[in-house]
C-alpha cells in the first residue's frame, strides 16, 4: 500500500490574463508618446506663431488678409509710430501661382502615371520610377537656380508667344512687355517641382485599380484607352484629385525656388505674364533679413496664415486620397 | 507523332502585341513626321524648338491615328491618340530632370578641385577665382545640421511608425492624418516656429542646433511614413511567434520586429536625410551663415551647403555663380549617393 501512495503536487492555477506587464506598459506609454509628437508639434507651431503674431493680427484685424500694404514707420527713439501690414497681394500671388502650377502639372503627371502603369515595358518602368522618385527629393534651391538660368529664358519666350496670340484674354495681358520674373515662370518651376509628387501618388492609386475589372474590360474587347476610361479613371479620380491638392499644398509653401525667380512687389497682379508678383513664403524670406522686431511679429502672423492655409489644403487632400476607390462602370 | 511535330511548328499568335511589321511602320511614321516637321520649321513661318516639337507631334498624331482609324475604326484611333498623349506627357516629365542633371554637371565641374573640400571661405569672397577657397566648412556644417536633426527625428519618427503598426490604438487615424499634415508644413514655417519658440525667448543667437530642430520637423513625417510602410510589410507570423514563445510585446518588437525591418528603417532614415540635406529657407533664418570652419553646434553662425550655394548665387558675378553650380553639384552628389544607398537597402527582402 505504501508504494501506491503518491503525493500529487497540484500547481496553483495560473492566471490567464491579457493584462500587460509593467515593461509593456512602459513600452506602450513611450510609443504612444512618440506617436503623439506630431500632434504636439503642430499644436506648438500654431500656438507660438499665434502668440508672436497676435499683436499684429489684433491691430490689423481682418485687413491683414484683405489689404495690400507693408509699411512701418519709426520715430527717432525707434518706436513704431504707425504700421500697415496687409497680405492680400501675396496671398493672391500664392494662390495664383500654385493653382496654375497644378493646372500645368496634373495633365503631365497623370499621363506619366498612366504611361508607367499601363504602357511602359518593365525595362523602361523601373528606371523611370527611380528617376522620378529621385527628382522628388531634389532640394528646392536646385530647382530655383536651374529655373533662374535655364527655365527663365525659355519661359519668357513662351510667355511672349502666349501674350502675342492670346493677349486678348485679361489673364495673359502684359502692357509693359516685361516677361522675365513673372508669376507664370514661378508657376512653371512650381509645376516642375510638384510633377514627381503627383505622379507617384497617381501611380500608386492606378496600381490599385481592381485587376479583375481591368481583365474584364480587356476580355470584352476594350482598347487600352477604353479600359482606362471605364476602370482606372472612375476608380482613381478622387485619389488623383487628392494628389493634386497635395501638390497644391507643396506649391503654396515653396520658398526658395519662388524667391529666386520672382520679382517680389507689393501689388495685386492678375496678369500672370507680367514680371511682378510674390507669395507669402518668399515675402517672409525677403523681409526677414532687415526686419525690426516689430516687423518680425508681422512675419510670424504671415507665417501663421500660410500654415493654416497649407493645413487646410492638406487635410482636404488627405480626405480625398483616402476616400478614393469609386466603382468602375 | 506527326501531329505533335506540327503543333511544335505552330507559332503562338499574340494579337495584342505589336508585330515587327507594326513596329517598323511606327518607326517609319515617326521618321517621316520628324522630317516633315523639320521641313516645316525650315521653310515656313514656324520656328524654334517649340515649333518643331509641336508640328512633329501633330503630324505624328494625324498619321498614326489616321492609320489606326483606317485599319480598326474609331476606338483604335482614339487609343492611338491617347497613346501619343501619354508618351508626350512622360517626355515633359523627363525634360526638366535631364536638363537639371546636364546643367549641374556641365557647369559645376569647372569649380571642382582638391582644395575645395579642405578650404573654407573665410579669406575669400565668392568673387575670387575658382581655385581659391572652398566649401569644406559647409560640408562640415551640413553634416552637423543633419546629424543633430537625426538625433531628434529618428526616434520620434520610428516611434510614430511603431504606434501606427504595433499598437494601433485609438489615435491611429488622427495620427496618420497629422503626420500627413505635418509633411505639408512649409519649410519656412518650420523655421519661423523655431525662431519664435526658441531663438527669441531662449537662445537669442543663431546656431546650427536651432537649424537642426527645424530640419527635424521637416524630416519626422518622411521617416514616420516610410518606416510605417516598412513595418507593415513585416509578416504578422513573426509577431505571433514572438508572443507565443512567451515574449512580452516590448521584447517582441525590440528583438523580432525591429531587427527584421532594419534595412527598411535605415532606408526611411536615409530618405529623410535626402529630404532635408538641401533645405535652405529655415537654415537662412536660424543657422545664420558662416564662412569659416565651425565645429560647435550650439554657438556661432554655421555654414552649410545650401547657404554656400545661396550666398554664391546672390553675389551674382560669373565666378560666384560658377561656385554656386559647383556647390549644387556637391549637394546633388550627396543626395544621389544617399538615394542610391536607400534604393539598395530598400530593394532587399524584408525580414533577412
Amino acid at each position: 500500500m505504501s508504494t501506491t501512495e503518491k503525493t500529487y503536487v497540484i500547481p496553483e492555477k495560473r492566471e490567464l490574463t491579457t493584462k500587460p506587464r509593467f515593461s509593456d506598459k512602459v513600452f506602450r506609454g513611450i510609443v504612444t508618446g512618440g506617436g503623439l509628437t506630431s500632434l504636439v508639434i503642430l499644436g506648438l507651431i500654431f500656438g507660438f506663431l499665434l502668440y508672436q503674431g497676435y499683436d499684429i493680427l489684433r491691430t490689423q484685424g481682418f485687413g491683414f488678409i484683405t489689404t495690400s500694404r507693408w509699411d512701418v514707420a519709426f520715430d527717432e527713439a525707434g518706436n513704431v509710430t504707425s504700421s500697415q501690414f496687409g497680405l492680400s497681394a501675396m496671398l493672391i500671388g500664392t494662390i495664383l501661382c500654385s493653382f496654375i502650377a497644378v493646372l500645368i502639372a496634373v495633365p503631365i503627371s497623370v499621363s506619366t502615371a498612366l504611361y508607367l502603369s499601363f504602357y511602359a515595358p518593365q525595362w523602361v518602368k523601373k528606371p523611370m520610377v527611380t528617376i522620378i522618385d529621385l527628382m522628388a527629393s531634389f532640394p528646392s534651391i536646385l530647382f530655383g537656380i536651374w529655373a533662374f538660368f535655364v527655365l527663365m529664358p525659355s519661359g519668357a519666350y513662351w510667355a511672349k508667344l502666349l501674350n502675342h496670340y492670346l493677349g486678348f484674354i485679361p489673364l495673359f495681358k502684359n502692357d509693359q512687355m516685361i516677361f522675365e520674373s513673372s508669376p507664370f515662370i514661378a508657376s512653371l518651376i512650381l509645376a516642375v517641382m510638384i510633377i514627381p509628387i503627383i505622379t507617384s501618388i497617381s501611380r500608386e492609386i492606378f496600381s490599385q485599380a481592381p485587376l479583375d475589372r481591368i481583365q474584364a474590360a480587356y476580355a470584352l474587347g476594350a482598347t487600352r484607352w477604353g479600359m482606362i476610361k471605364a476602370v482606372v479613371i472612375p476608380h482613381g479620380r478622387n485619389g488623383v484629385i487628392g494628389g493634386a491638392m497635395l501638390g497644391l499644398g507643396r506649391a503654396m509653401g515653396e520658398t526658395v525656388a519662388v524667391y529666386t525667380v520672382l520679382n517680389i512687389v507689393f501689388a495685386i497682379n492678375w496678369h500672370i505674364l507680367f514680371g511682378v508678383g510674390g507669395n507669402v513664403a518668399s515675402l517672409i524670406l525677403l523681409k526677414f533679413g532687415e526686419a525690426s522686431p516689430y516687423e518680425i511679429k508681422a512675419l510670424m502672423a504671415a507665417g501663421l496664415v500660410l500654415f493654416v492655409l497649407t493645413l487646410i489644403v492638406n487635410f482636404a487632400s488627405d480626405l480625398l486620397v483616402r476616400s478614393f476607390g469609386g466603382k468602375g462602370k | 507523332m506527326s501531329t505533335v511535330k506540327e503543333f511544335n511548328d505552330v507559332k503562338p499568335i499574340r494579337p495584342w502585341q505589336a508585330s515587327t511589321r507594326d513596329r517598323l511602320v511606327t518607326a517609319g511614321v515617326l521618321l517621316f513626321s520628324l522630317i516633315t516637321a523639320y521641313g516645316l520649321v525650315k521653310f515656313t513661318g514656324l520656328s524654334g524648338k517649340l515649333g518643331l516639337f509641336f508640328s512633329f507631334v501633330f503630324i505624328f498624331v494625324a498619321l498614326n491615328s489616321g492609320r489606326e482609324y483606317l485599319r480598326f475604326g474609331n476606338a483604335a484611333a482614339k487609343d492611338a491618340l491617347v497613346n501619343t498623349i501619354v508618351a508626350v506627357g512622360t517626355f515633359f516629365t523627363l525634360i526638366p530632370i535631364g536638363s537639371i542633371l546636364f546643367k549641374v554637371i556641365s557647369k559645376g565641374y569647372k569649380g571642382l578641385y582638391l582644395g575645395l573640400f579642405t578650404h573654407d571661405m573665410s579669406l575669400n569672397s565668392p568673387n575670387d577665382p575658382l581655385n581659391q577657397g572652398g566649401l569644406g566648412h559647409s560640408i562640415i556644417g551640413t553634416l552637423l545640421l543633419v546629424s543633430f536633426a537625426l538625433v531628434i527625428s529618428v526616434p520620434v519618427g520610428i516611434l510614430t511608425a511603431l504606434y501606427l503598426t504595433e499598437i494601433k490604438g485609438k489615435f491611429s487615424q488622427p495620427i496618420k492624418f497629422l503626420v500627413q499634415a505635418m509633411s505639408g508644413v512649409p519649410s519656412i514655417v518650420a523655421g519661423l516656429f523655431i525662431f519664435s519658440a526658441i531663438l527669441i525667448p531662449i537662445a537669442k543667437n543663431n546656431s546650427s542646433i536651432l537649424g537642426s530642430m527645424s530640419l527635424a520637423i521637416l524630416m519626422i513625417p518622411t521617416v514616420a511614413r516610410t518606416a510605417e510602410e516598412v513595418l507593415k510589410l513585416i509578416p504578422n507570423d513573426l509577431r505571433e511567434a514572438g508572443v507565443a514563445l512567451g515574449g512580452t510585446q516590448w521584447r517582441t518588437v525590440a528583438m523580432i520586429v525591429v531587427p527584421a525591418a532594419k534595412s527598411g528603417l535605415i532606408t526611411a532614415v536615409i530618405l529623410g536625410v535626402a529630404r532635408i540635406a538641401g533645405e535652405t529657407a529655415p537654415i537662412l533664418l536660424l543657422a545664420g551663415g558662416g564662412d569659416k570652419f565651425n565645429y560647435n553646434p550650439v554657438s556661432g553662425p554655421m555654414g552649410s551647403l545650401p547657404y554656400f550655394i545661396w550666398r554664391s548665387f546672390r553675389a551674382g558675378t560669373p565666378e560666384s555663380i560658377s561656385r554656386a553650380w559647383t556647390g549644387l553639384l556637391v549637394l546633388l552628389a550627396i543626395v544621389f549617393v544617399l538615394f542610391a544607398i536607400a534604393r539598395r537597402l530598400g530593394s532587399r527582402k524584408v525580414g533577412k
